[in-house]
């Protein structure tokens, strides 16, 4: 269960976040929407502690990661794996040894052990036979599989994505979101999917936590955002410019 | 304080302050062994081994010109023969060293800082930390301890090649007796001058790898942030070894005198 309680950040004279409030259960997968610039990714960031916040607490199975030092929070990480935007493929090794990366960290195994989970792994996320590939070959959409790959080996609890369908074209979003919706299913895992493909969102957000003017401005399901009234909100599913 | 912020003084001092947190963060986990020494030993290579032909060049044509110029002031004075002593103490309390770190800190330091900078800037940094790795114990400390083990060796190789270099010159170029070189070059030089030289060469290792790693962690993130971090690597290691070398001479000295080495 994550839980965050009036979260301010700032960075410089810049607010990004004002008095962010929300909970999520354990097992639920949530879309974070809003618009580029918006601070989403700085909100992602808070929830794993790779930013500190000015003010406020996230709480992780109600532990406070605000308060804790970075050799603290390695700890808590082990329940996360994140996806990041750019992949962040480590770009001095291969793409076995980045999947293999966090398994080394975090569990005592022989290597052939650790060759077959991540055949595995590449398994699930249909890569298979790329391990001695570079980073540098791959397309935009198989960087992102491979960063998925990464972060789901050791069997986190809660997965973060940042952006995984943005810049790639409509069929390999398709088969990104298609992976989401697996991994969650397979692995049990709570999602936290920041986007702003409303497509995205939909399909793969049981819940949606939409960020607007630094605040949560609604946190209710797709459906009802979908069938929302709001103007706000409308402009935001529909796409619309201001005039 | 506050009045200084944003000064350049300002500036200097929180930078100042940063590198000492993240040396303090070093040494801790160098002291509780939180590092893999597969990554040390890749690092050595690739400080030490890779460092082989920019510091034998700088050793050798230090040492044969200092050895040409001693020799043209001294043969108007007759001391011909002591050309040779004045190269060795010098190449190896002093040139010795501080050569082969400012080469190093220009290959290696920017080297550092750069990788560095372009993993924080592609949030490879970022990525590192969700995978429950300090980038400390990943990153900084496999550097700094294998800049502490190869720059002394590196700093002996540049003596060794420095003084054979000049013996060649001096001897079959300008003609000096060998055998008294040879044996003046002996008396002067002590133990006492290659000691210096090595703890010097330890002390240049780790500047030149914690200032690379400070400046790429702090790198800002932008086209030109990587850039800028790596030639400010390479300026402040440099500048820092040079004015480190003159207070450690007069330290080194001092104890040496005092516990008459
Ligand atoms: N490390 C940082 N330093 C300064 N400003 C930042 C930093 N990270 C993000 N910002 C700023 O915060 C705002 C929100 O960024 P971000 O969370 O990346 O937006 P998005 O919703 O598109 O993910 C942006 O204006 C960005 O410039
Ligand atoms: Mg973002």
């Amino acid at each position: 269960m994550i839980e965050v309680r009036h979260l301010n950040k700032s960075f410089g004279a810049q607010r990004v976040l004002e008095d962010v409030n929300f909970r999520i259960e354990h097992g639920d997968s949530v879309a974070i929407i809003g618009r580029s610039g918006g601070g989403k990714s700085v909100l992602l960031k808070h929830i794993i502690g790779l930013l500190q916040p000015d003010s406020g607490a996230v709480l992780v199975d109600g532990e406070n990661i605000v308060a804790m030092n970075e050799r603290q929070l390695l700890r808590v990480r082990r329940k996360f794996g994140m996806v990041f935007q750019g992949a962040a493929l480590f770009d001095s090794m291969t793409v076995a040894e980045n999947v293999a990366f966090g398994l080394r960290r975090h569990e005592h195994l022989t290597e052939g052990e650790i060759a077959r989970r991540v055949a595995a792994t590449l398994d699930m996320v249909d890569l298979p036979g790329t391990e001695k590939k570079n980073p540098a070959e791959l397309s935009g959409g198989m960087r992102k599989r491979v960063g998925l790959a990464r972060a789901i080996i050791y069997e986190p609890q809660i997965v973060l994505y940042d952006e995984p369908t943005t810049g790639l074209d409509p069929i390999v979003s398709d088969s990104i979101d298609k992976l989401m919706i697996r991994v969650r299913d397979q692995l049990k895992v709570t999602s936290i999917v920041v986007t702003h493909d409303m497509r995205s969102a939909r399909r793969v957000g049981k819940h949606v936590l939409m960020l607007h003017e630094r605040k949560i401005y609604a946190n209710c399901t797709p459906e009802a955002l979908f069938a929302s009234s709001d103007p706000v909100v409308r402009q935001f599913v529909d796409g619309v410019a201001d005039p | 304080m506050n009045f200084l912020a944003g000064t350049w003084v300002g500036v200097w001092l929180a930078g100042l302050g940063r590198i000492t947190l993240l040396s303090r963060e070093a040494i801790a986990s160098v002291l509780t062994f939180k590092f893999s020494r597969r990554d040390v030993l890749y690092q050595v290579y690739f400080i030490g081994i890779k460092s082989q032909s920019v510091v034998i060049v700088t050793g050798a044509f230090t040492g044969m010109v200092l050895a040409a110029q001693t020799y043209f002031q001294f043969h108007k004075v007759k001391m011909d023969t002591a050309t040779l002593a004045v190269v060795s103490v010098s190449m190896c309390s002093e040139l010795g060293p501080v050569l082969t770190a400012l080469m190093v800190a220009g290959r290696v330091g920017a080297a550092i800082a750069a990788e560095i900078g372009t993993m924080r800037v592609t949030e490879q940094i970022d990525a590192l930390r969700t995978l429950a790795t300090h980038p400390v114990d990943y990153l900084v400390v496999p550097r700094l301890i294998a800049a502490n083990i190869a720059l002394p060796l590196l700093t002996v190789e540049s003596m060794s090649v420095g003084i054979a270099a000049s013996y060649f010159v001096g001897v079959y170029l300008l003609g000096i007796e060998p055998t008294y070189a040879w044996w003046n070059m002996l008396k002067y030089s002590h133990d006492s001058d290659v000691m210096i030289g090595m703890v010097k060469s330890v002390v240049y290792g780790g500047i030149i790898a914690l200032i690379g790693c400070y400046k790429g962690l702090s790198c800002s993130v932008g086209a030109e942030g990587v850039g800028r971090a790596t030639t400010e690597a390479v300026v402040y290691s440099s500048i820092t070894i040079l004015i480190c070398n003159f207070f450690l001479t007069m330290l080194l000295e001092q104890l040496c005198v005092i516990f008459g080495l």
